[in-house]
């Protein structure tokens, strides 16, 4: 609690006692009037102030306003506890919702504590820091362990692990050495690393994020449109409402009935519907409930541009992917050696040595595969056959690696490989030996995604490819995608989506998922557009309207249902507030809901709304 | 130009207010006041002096939200 609501704090407590005191006291009239004066001010001096002051300033109907009107009404008509009472509930209810409101900011702010305060640079042995803005592009700053790396570089000396939570939500570190690029957000957790900036400040990641950040709730959501829009013509509309409540009934008694006015009683009526229908549940759970939406997505991962876009992920219905990279790990690996007549690390091994003066990406995959130090001194007598592979000799021994045309020329009969991927045949001292698979992987969670898409209500998956068909058609059966389009170029891609964008439901919205590389029109032409794996992307943040930090597909899915669930909780709390109040302010107007039952409506009402709101916050990790 | 600036608000719909009536007053472009952050971002007009404006803005939130400050 901060220094303004403790002290509200301490106001309620005196009130409270105050009153219970009073109720004790066997006083009446104008000296209960006067006693009762004391608690009511105690808890009520500042809106009435407040209320003063918006007529003044031309601010007439607003919340103090209601407030003021309700509570001085119900005293000056006798009701002295129930006008103190009101304002003890009301101001209670505001102390609550500002309590929960900066609750959820400061986990919110969590995220965004990845702003660093200072680089460190060395001057003549020494480090200074200085103001990450002042670095210059090409500078090296050093990052001591337990700092946050401040600006987006390469890392030009030391080795050490970073800790990405804040910025992916993932919280196992990650391994960063020399040579390597590390952005900005990260915090170096165990040695010491030396790093060329390759961007200036304002350009790193981690500037990217925080502008996104800061700049969510700027675009605002047709719920919360609506609620402000509603607000603007509701308050004025029920202080009208209440005026005539109070001056009709008695007059047209007095008028056409003949009968008594009953003056005090239609006005009682008319201060407890003032009561009922201050807008502020609406008005504070709704941008709330978006706030707590976003903050949530935002602790895993994932960073929503604006309420807007949460509410459009809501209405997803088709979800298109991009393969490579997002579905795949867009990285060639080792997937299988089959039908080796030696020992199975023995063949990676002579084929990964043969390769070793290749810097292919299918002998990186190979190295990698081997998995250990090539020694390529082993190694001689290396030929390259353009475009079929390679002959070396490994210890002296003839090693041909390569594909099957490699084979043929060398007239070595071979093994046809069944599985789809890329074929490296391999033969030794003029034998067949046996063939590596090497192919794009599947991400370990994709299947669980596509699975999960579906649990949470989207009826269509598609994947958009560059690849030869038989690649995606295989990709897309293990992952049961409904709708594959390959060897598309990237302008075909945006075709396909406008196609798809006609045939979704009148409702339904389309979202595009990518890398963020080469897809920017693609991102920005779907109803919504996702970009995973954005750390380091700039095309991708500035594209997308949904970003997720890292590239785990799961998190669509869970970005949907972050999105569902928010948007559920904004229509439960327009649906009970809205309702409770309507049948509120016609009990009020009937004269059978008294000051009580409209203590409830509002107070009551605010406090259950914003509970609620604060639920979107919660995401399941 | 753009300026960000650190505000201080009890309630979602005062910071409605205040963005209102910074984007009322002369000089300023476009507000956006976001609660969940406690900034505002004003664009000047072109060749405003944004701390001569924001005094007007501060003045003019005032009024509408007695309780809200503006860190300029």
């Amino acid at each position: 609690m901060n220094k303004k609501q403790k002290k509200m704090l301490i106001r309620i407590i005196v009130a409270t006692v105050l009153i219970v005191l009073l109720e004790l006291l066997p006083v009446e009239g104008m000296l209960k009037f006067v006693l009762f004066l004391i608690p009511y001010l105690v808890i009520g001096y500042d809106i009435l102030k407040k209320a003063v002051k918006g007529i003044l300033n031309k601010q007439v109907f607003d919340e103090n306003f209601l407030m003021a009107v309700a509570t001085v009404g119900a005293i000056a008509l006798g009701d002295f506890e129930e006008g103190v009472a009101v304002m003890l509930f009301y101001q209670i209810g505001e102390l609550f919702q500002s309590y929960a409101v900066g609750k959820s900011r400061r986990n919110i702010s969590q995220l965004m504590d990845i702003r660093p305060d200072y680089a460190n640079i060395e001057e003549d042995g020494s480090l200074v820091k200085v103001d990450p803005d002042e670095v210059e592009l090409g500078t090296v700053i050093v990052v001591q362990p337990g700092e946050k790396i401040p600006i987006d570089g390469i890392i030009v000396e030391g080795n050490t692990s970073l800790n990405t939570t804040a910025l992916t939500g993932e919280s196992l570190p990650r391994d960063a050495k020399e040579g390597e690029e590390v952005i900005s957000g990260c915090v170096n957790m165990t040695g010491l690393i030396k790093i060329r900036t390759t961007k200036e400040f304002g350009e790193s990641t981690v500037s990217k994020i925080l502008d996104l950040v800061e700049n969510a709730s700027s675009k605002k959501s047709k719920s919360e449109q609506f609620i402000t829009k509603f607000a603007r013509y509701y308050t004025p509309a029920v202080c009208y409402g209440a005026l005539a409540l109070a001056l009709l009934p008695p007059v047209i008694r007095m008028v056409f009935l003949n009968l008594t006015p009953e003056w005090g009683n239609w006005i009682l009526r008319a201060l407890t519907f003032l009561v009922i229908s201050c807008p502020c549940a609406l008005v504070i759970s709704i941008p709330l409930s978006f706030f707590a939406g976003i903050g949530g997505a935002g602790n895993a991962g994932i960073l929503i541009k604006g309420s807007n876009y949460l509410e459009t992920l809501s209405k997803t219905d088709c979800v298109v992917f991009d393969k490579t990279g997002t579905m795949t790990q867009g990285v060639f690996e080792v997937a299988g050696v089959h039908h080796n007549t030696m020992d199975k690390e023995k063949l990676l091994e002579y084929a990964a040595l043969a390769e070793s003066y290749s810097s292919h990406p299918i002998s990186k995959s190979l190295q990698k595969a081997y998995g250990k130090e090539l020694d390529t001194s082993r190694v001689t007598d290396v030929e390259e056959i353009g475009g079929n592979g390679v002959t070396a000799k490994v210890d002296g021994v003839l090693v041909a690696a390569g594909n099957a045309r490699l084979m043929e020329k060398l007239e070595i009969s071979f093994e046809e490989c069944h599985s789809v991927g890329t074929v490296v045949h391999v033969a030794i001292d003029g034998a067949y030996a046996g063939h590596i698979l090497i192919s794009d992987m599947i991400k370990p969670t994709a299947k669980e995604a596509i699975l999960e898409l579906k649990k949470a209500g989207v009826s269509k998956t598609v994947m958009l490819t560059g690849d030869m068909d038989n690649v995606a058609k295989q990709v897309a059966e293990e992952l049961k995608i409904d709708e594959v389009h390959s060897q598309l170029l990237p302008a075909d891609k945006v075709s396909i989506v406008e196609k798809l964008l006609g045939e979704t439901k009148k409702n339904g919205k389309l979202a595009f998922v990518g890398d963020g590389i080469n897809d920017a029109p693609v991102l920005s032409r779907a109803d919504i557009g996702i970009a995973m794996g954005a750390l380091g992307s700039d095309a991708a943040i500035e594209a997308a309207d949904v970003v997720l930090m890292d590239d785990d597909p799961i998190k669509i899915a869970k970005a949907i249902q972050i999105s569902r669930k928010c948007l559920r909780i904004v229509y439960e709390n327009i649906a009970f507030a809205l309702g409770v109040k309507a049948v509120c302010l016609v009990l009020g107007a009937l004269g059978i809901a008294g000051m009580w039952m409209a203590i409830f409506a509002d107070v009551g009402v605010m406090v259950i709304a914003v509970l609620n709101a604060i639920r979107a916050l919660f995401v399941k990790k | 130009m753009k300026k960000t600036y650190k505000i201080e608000v009890d309630c979602a719909n005062c910071a409605n207010k205040m963005e209102e009536a910074a984007k009322k007053t002369p000089g300023v472009k476009d507000a956006v006041v976001n609660f969940m952050a406690l900034k505002m971002a004003v664009e000047f007009e072109e060749g405003e002096d944004p701390k001569a404006v924001m005094e007007t803005v501060l003045k003019n939130c005032k009024k509408v939200e007695d309780d809200c400050e503006i860190y300029l």
